[in-house]
């Protein structure tokens, strides 16, 4: 079908929502608390839009397009009312962007960048920090949540935790871990789900703090190098230092639509720990090992295996291929063994 | 996996059986949880109270190594109840009477007496994994390293041939697989019995098609697997190692022993990425890349191939393996020629036919393709067994029960079983440089309330844990979730190595381990 979005046409299918239909033809509404994993929500009225024939504003994030819809996103009335909604937001936190990880993909930074507001037009002077750094990867900055929900659906419904919720009432709204415990003393996994979907600064990772700005790395395609899953992840590297600074889960990939567990997440220290081993080691008498060229520890291992296969047979060697390299380092190990040793003699630790 | 991941949340039922899925495979755990919650009915069994029984419609507590027990149990109450899928073992399967036979004397209360599951528990089990249209079957570990690990195996596809859970969605008997590319490594032909994609080593129109295809004679033998070669190490039968990117020191049963084989090696090469507990004993150590510092692929537990880019840089002189082959390979005479991963890959999918049907190029323009993936145009096959099973019929199998080959007795009187935490993954030598991770889980032993009460120790305190083979102290992990009677050790760490406890009894065929059963005594240290 087609509806009419800002005076052009656009195809739109049956069931899309107004917010879907304008995200995939590029369309900028600002909006907070929906997420096309979590589903509509409806919480945060940023996504308001005036739709002819309809009373009022309309949240562009629930109403579903009907052939023919006139929408308009900009009008006076629309802008006001996003303008409110984003202005009250920032008013009811501490939305620092200076030292906040999240700057550069922070979603109410977005709004508040589209609808023009520098500052907020109400400053409550006399807000507290609360944030809890219990957990060992995660930061949670209560001042700089919104309520948009978004962590608590994906925690109760998409990783299914259930360790997050909202507590308390009204304005003391937040978000709570277990009955009310701290993050790091709750039954929390540290899968990091809440961290991925957070749209502002209020969960972020601790390991990034600091680190190269969301803008300044490169995303790189993988896989989890972990369990046999094979959750496909965006790993976010900073160039210029040769440093993973994150990986995130591939919210298209259909293994794990964007999520990870605390291993494939946040355990990459080991890539770039300083005991990896830099060069080959050849063993000496005394049971140390000494620093040598690729040339003169390849040629050993040749002249060994080329002895022990003339003395006792190729038979006598065995290979142990790993189920952490690649299918192509298999492929060329088995390779080896077979037509250049001369034995079947491979195995890997599938049993162990 | 038989099924694909996207359909885990397609069954009406699902069973999980020797998996401690969101400790080992949280991602699809995930899943699963999610399902339950949204109306999938679940059946976990297991000796650990493990997390997934919390969203479980019936949970039971099984003995360890009394699977094919439990099994038979749950067949013999559904074709009593006429609850089996009778067209499709009419027209799919052979060796039905057999099967039927055999399950006839696992009443409900035989099973008790050697399971454990009181009779009207495993009534109930049967009852809602009969009824139900289309049932999914996860395992894991806890099937396969016993010295039934193959029974048990096909105890699982007896089930879910009789219920005609096969080759359709929601349904499937799905392993779930331990290691990023264990299931690659397998289809590349890293096993001693078979080329790429299962080809036979002793089949010799496959042989005579590989010496065509290398250009070179090849050896008509059957090789070792690795549980063997070590005891043949041990034997000093074996003269030379090569170990790739595994750590047998930790990850190998009975670790005195294995240790003693190693030391009796002429020569031992490893290729790695750190000075593991196995990179000490070697002669030769090879420096090797890390998973985001090449380019290659993965083949995951539903069969689907995935390519990894290259992220980072090797730190010194580190190199891809397949470089490292390929320089050894020249030294010894060869002229091998790769320049990149991507011409490998083509070499390969040329003699592998699941793989013949996937590049590069399709790999980047998508989310990876499932195998069997024959030809350029094929979508790939999530899938498996619709309409008829690969080999034709499918087979069903008279499983008798065996007991594990070393139960608790007077002297060792606790079962020990050992197992994955989610924070650590296998020896450990990647997540143990994780600060965060270590400080997250460390070594422990899981002990029973009634058992901590018996030695007079709370949580965290320390606990001798000793069998036939050796001894390890760590702290104790007091709590409801196992039975008395049953204590669990994760085998992720050097400093209390699970695997200095466990057997090195081999499943006759498929020569795995019994991790999973054996007999200790529990003190306080």
């Amino acid at each position: 079908m087609l509806i009419t979005i800002n005076g052009k046409q656009y195809e739109a299918e049956a069931g899309q929502t107004i917010l879907q239909v304008a995200k995939k033809h590029g369309l900028y509404i600002p909006s907070l608390c929906y997420h096309e994993k979590v589903g509509v929500a409806g919480k945060c009225r940023v996504c308001v839009v005036e739709v002819e024939g309809m009373r009022g504003l309309q949240t562009s994030c629930s109403v579903v397009v009907r052939e023919g819809m006139t929408v308009s996103t900009r009008t006076e009335k629309a802008l006001q009312a996003q303008k409110l909604v984003v202005d009250l937001l920032l008013s009811s936190g501490t939305h620092d962007c200076l030292a906040c990880a999240q700057n550069g993909k922070c979603e109410l930074q977005d709004a508040a960048y589209y609808l023009g507001i520098e500052r907020p037009t109400l400053v409550f002077s006399d807000m507290a920090p609360n944030c809890d750094e219990t957990s060992e990867f995660v930061k949670v900055d209560h001042n700089k949540c919104i309520s948009c929900g978004r962590c608590v659906a994906a925690c109760q419904r998409t990783v299914t935790n259930d360790v997050i919720e909202f507590g308390y009432r009204g304005a003391n709204t937040e978000i709570v871990f277990d009955d009310g415990k701290k993050m790091g003393d709750s039954t929390c996994v540290q899968c990091g789900e809440c961290v991925q979907i957070c749209p502002v600064g209020a969960l972020t990772e601790k390991k990034v703090q600091g680190q190269a700005r969301y803008w300044e790395t490169e995303k790189v395609k993988s896989v989890c190098p972990y369990c046999g899953v094979g959750c496909t992840m965006e790993i976010h590297v900073d160039r210029k230092q040769n440093k993973i600074v994150r990986v995130n889960g591939d919210e298209k990939s259909p293994v794990n639509e964007g999520m990870l567990c605390v291993k494939g997440r946040f355990g990459y220290d080991f890539v770039g720990h300083p005991d990896r081993l830099t060069s080959p080691l050849i063993r000496n008498d005394d049971g140390t090992f000494r620093k040598a060229s690729w040339d003169e520890a390849l040629d050993l291992v040749a002249t060994k295996l080329n002895d022990i296969k003339a003395k006792h047979g190729p038979d006598k060697i065995m290979g142990l291929a790993s189920a952490k390299v690649t299918n192509e380092e298999n492929y060329t190990f088995q390779k080896f063994m077979r037509t250049v040793v001369g034995t079947n003699n491979v195995d890997h630790c599938a049993r162990l | 996996m038989t099924n694909d991941i996207a359909g885990v949340t397609k069954s009406d039922v699902a069973l999980i059986i020797g998996s401690d899925t969101s400790e080992a495979h949280p991602v699809i755990a995930a899943r699963l949880k999610r399902a339950a919650k949204e109306g999938m009915k679940l059946i976990v069994i297991d000796p650990k109270r493990i997390k997934m029984a919390d969203y479980a419609t019936i949970y039971a507590c099984q003995r360890p190594g009394t699977d094919v027990a439990v099994l038979n149990g749950m067949m013999h109450l559904i074709i009593k109840n006429g609850w089996e899928d009778k067209e499709f073992i009419a027209e799919r399967v052979e060796g039905y009477e057999a099967l039927k036979a055999e399950v006839e004397k696992f009443t409900p209360e035989y099973v008790e007496q050697i399971s454990g599951i009181p009779a009207k528990t495993l009534e109930e089990i049967a009852e809602l994994y009969g009824k139900a249209p289309t049932g999914a079957l996860y395992y894991a570990m806890g099937i396969t390293q016993h010295t039934t690990g193959v029974d048990n195996v096909k105890s699982t596809a007896n089930l879910q041939m009789l219920c005609g859970n096969m080759g359709k969605v929601g349904g499937g008997v799905n392993p779930l697989r331990g290691q990023s590319n264990v299931q690659g490594a397998c289809d590349m032909g890293a096993l001693p019995v078979v080329y790429t994609a299962y080809q036979q080593v002793t089949n010799a129109e496959v042989k005579d098609k590989y010496e065509k295809f290398w250009g070179c004679s090849l050896n008509a033998n059957n090789g070792l697997p690795m549980t063997v070669a070590i005891d043949k190490a041990y034997d000093g039968e074996m003269k030379a190692f090569y170990v790739m990117g595994e750590n047998p020191m930790m990850s190998d049963p009975d670790l005195h022993h294995a240790e003693a084989a190693f030391k009796k090696l002429e020569f031992l090469v490893v290729e790695d990425i750190f000075m593991t507990e196995t990179a000490k004993l070697a002669h030769v150590i090879l420096p090797s890349s890390t998973w985001p510092e090449k380019i290659g692929t993965f083949t995951n537990t539903e069969r689907k191939v995935q390519l990894l880019e290259k992220a980072v840089e090797p730190p010194g002189e580190a190199k891809d393996d397949w470089a490292i082959h390929q320089l050894l390979a020249n030294k010894m005479g060869q002229k091998w020629a790769y320049t990149s991963s991507r011409e490998i890959f083509e070499e390969m999918a040329k003699c592998t036919p699941s793989y013949a049907g996937i590049n590069y190029d399709r790999l980047r323009n998508g989310y990876g393709l499932h195998w069997p993936c024959p030809t350029a145009e094929h979508p790939g096959t999530p899938v498996l067994h619709i309409g008829r099973f690969t080999k034709g019929k499918g087979t069903m199998f008279a499983i008798p029960f065996k007991a594990p080959a070393e139960v608790p007795d007077a002297e060792y009187p606790i079962y020990l079983t050992t197992g994955r935490i989610l924070q650590h993954f296998h020896t450990a030598t990647m997540t143990g440089k994780s600060e965060g991770l270590n400080r997250l889980a460390g070594p422990s032993v899981m002990v029973s309330v009634e058992d901590a009460e018996a030695m007079g120790i709370g949580n965290s305190a320390k606990v001798r844990v000793t069998t036939r083979r050796g001894s390890i102290v760590t702290n104790a992990f007091v709590t409801k979730k196992i039975p008395k009677g049953t204590a669990y050790v994760p085998f992720h760490f050097a400093e209390a190595p699970a695997n200095v406890l466990t057997n090195n009894a081999l499943d006759p065929v498929a020569k795995i381990p019994e991790y999973k059963v054996c007999a200790c005594k529990l003190e306080k240290a």
